[in-house]
């Protein structure tokens, strides 16, 4: 069977993108690493006309930091290299985990964590940690620029807040406040390479020992990347104590709404979620203790 | 419409006219007649596509080739210095018993020489994480795993 076929261009600027990308319209995809993108194409789940590669447009695999404000990641970021950053793992280890726990080495060579996040997969791996972290996507569009907190910009299984003609030019994660621990965990049947069946992404900020901040993310467990609200504000003001945390895992739980695929099945979801995020808050609220 | 590209294959330099959808893998075994470097899932998972682009391992079906316009590709073919001589990954993995049926061994070989190039005395977890991304229906990858780690020595005391 003949491969789809499609037009390609490579602008060199974010701007010449924007402007392909209106002029295209639904025929148009853009596209970083492509592993997401050639493989929904090669198998027929997907028939753009035209691709834009973000590739050429210079500057936008940096990676940058600033110790008051934060990491800035570009869109054309590659997973490996996020994964191996120096300053990420130092600052934001989870981040470098969860780009590190996606698929295996020939895909974080090509793919990027915007990527990832643009494919807006409920199993994403890099969104449950950096949801957790408070990150924000910026975005560049027929209209300028916005940004928006990466909370909001899941829409369902493959869709995203993005409007046409918009691009997501990078992603900045703040850093994160004193006394602040991180955990990311993820379950998949062969180990990283497939898909997650359940991802977590816990971050715990403290005053002694009251938590005055935290944020649970449970990845694959629903539509989109799912904050568990309500867990949450169990556990904001008070005393994050061993019987607290089991409490709050089972309202992450409860929060989801998980179904039986091919990766899990939803009632081992549910059960393994609770777990998972005892031991993440668990790994946060050490962190965070040792954290100054 | 087609485009024109240049790849530096192996250090041989290839100009072509290839339309934008064709991968990189097709490429390579339709055009060049390079068929060391397989075609299996077609979908990132299995490595037996394997290639390296600028020195980094990638799956050439998914890279299309007007991507790969400029950059320097290394598969099988290249791995060896001469016609004569095998490259010690290839030595390793004859001597070790690595190849069965030698379908997954070009993505495994180029795996291995990702790992290897930056680290010659992996473990054996490093190992295996550097080959999660290659399946072999054969050898069960204890012996893969072994060569990998031979291989290291041999370019080791090389150097």
């Amino acid at each position: 069977m003949p491969a789809p076929h499609f037009d390609y261009i490579a602008p060199t600027t974010v701007d010449e993108a924007v402007a392909a990308l209106v002029k295209g319209g639904k025929d148009a995809r853009v596209m970083a690493g492509g592993t997401d993108l050639m493989v929904k194409i090669r198998h027929r789940a997907l028939f753009p006309k035209q691709l834009i590669s973000l590739k050429r447009i210079d500057g936008l695999n940096a990676i940058t930091f600033d110790e008051k404000s934060g990491l800035t990641i570009g869109a054309t970021a590659l997973l490996a290299d996020v994964a191996s950053h120096p300053v990420i793992r130092q600052h934001y280890p989870t981040v470098a985990e969860a780009a590190q726990s996606t698929a295996n080495v020939q895909v974080r060579n090509m793919g990027t964590v915007v990527g990832n996040l643009c494919n807006a997969s409920p199993s994403a791996d890099n969104a449950p940690t950096l949801i957790a972290l408070n990150a924000t996507v910026n975005i560049t569009g027929p209209n300028g620029t916005r940004s928006l907190p990466l909370d909001e910009f899941f829409r369902g299984p493959g869709l995203t807040a993005l409007e046409s003609g918009e691009i997501v030019t990078s992603i900045f994660v703040p850093m994160p406040p004193a006394h602040t621990g991180t955990a990311y965990i993820s379950i998949s049947q062969r180990g990283q390479l497939d898909c997650s069946a359940i991802g977590l992404g816990a971050r715990v900020t403290l005053d002694g020992d009251r938590c005055t901040d935290v944020r649970i993310v449970v990845g694959a467990c629903a539509p989109i990347p799912l904050r568990t609200k309500d867990a949450e504000k169990m556990l904001i003001g008070q005393e994050l104590t061993d019987e607290l945390i089991r409490k709050a895992a089972q309202k992450a739980s409860d929060e989801t709404s998980p179904i039986t695929d091919v990766r899990a099945s939803a009632a081992y979801r549910q059960k393994v979620t609770t777990v998972i995020t005892i031991r993440a808050l668990i790994d946060a609220r050490k962190m965070a203790k040792r954290k100054k | 419409m087609k485009q024109e590209i240049s790849l530096k294959v192996n250090g041989d330099t290839y100009d072509l006219y290839i339309e934008p959808w064709r991968t990189l893998n097709e490429v390579l075994r339709e055009d060049l007649n390079l068929t060391g470097t397989k075609l299996g899932c077609g979908s990132g998972d299995c490595g037996a596509c394997t290639v390296m682009i600028d020195g980094k391992s990638v799956s050439s079906c998914l890279t299309l080739a007007v991507e790969a316009n400029g950059k320097e590709i290394l598969t099988v073919e290249g791995l060896a210095p001469s016609g004569e001589a095998l490259h010690p990954i290839q030595e390793a993995f004859i001597e070790k018993g690595a190849i069965q049926c030698g379908f997954c061994t070009p993505g495994m070989e180029l795996s291995a020489l990702n790992l290897l190039k930056n680290n010659l005395e992996p473990n054996e977890t490093e190992i295996r994480h550097a080959i999660s991304g290659n399946l072999c229906r054969c050898t069960g990858y204890n012996k893969i795993v072994d060569a990998i780690a031979d291989a290291g020595q041999r370019m080791k005391s090389q150097q």
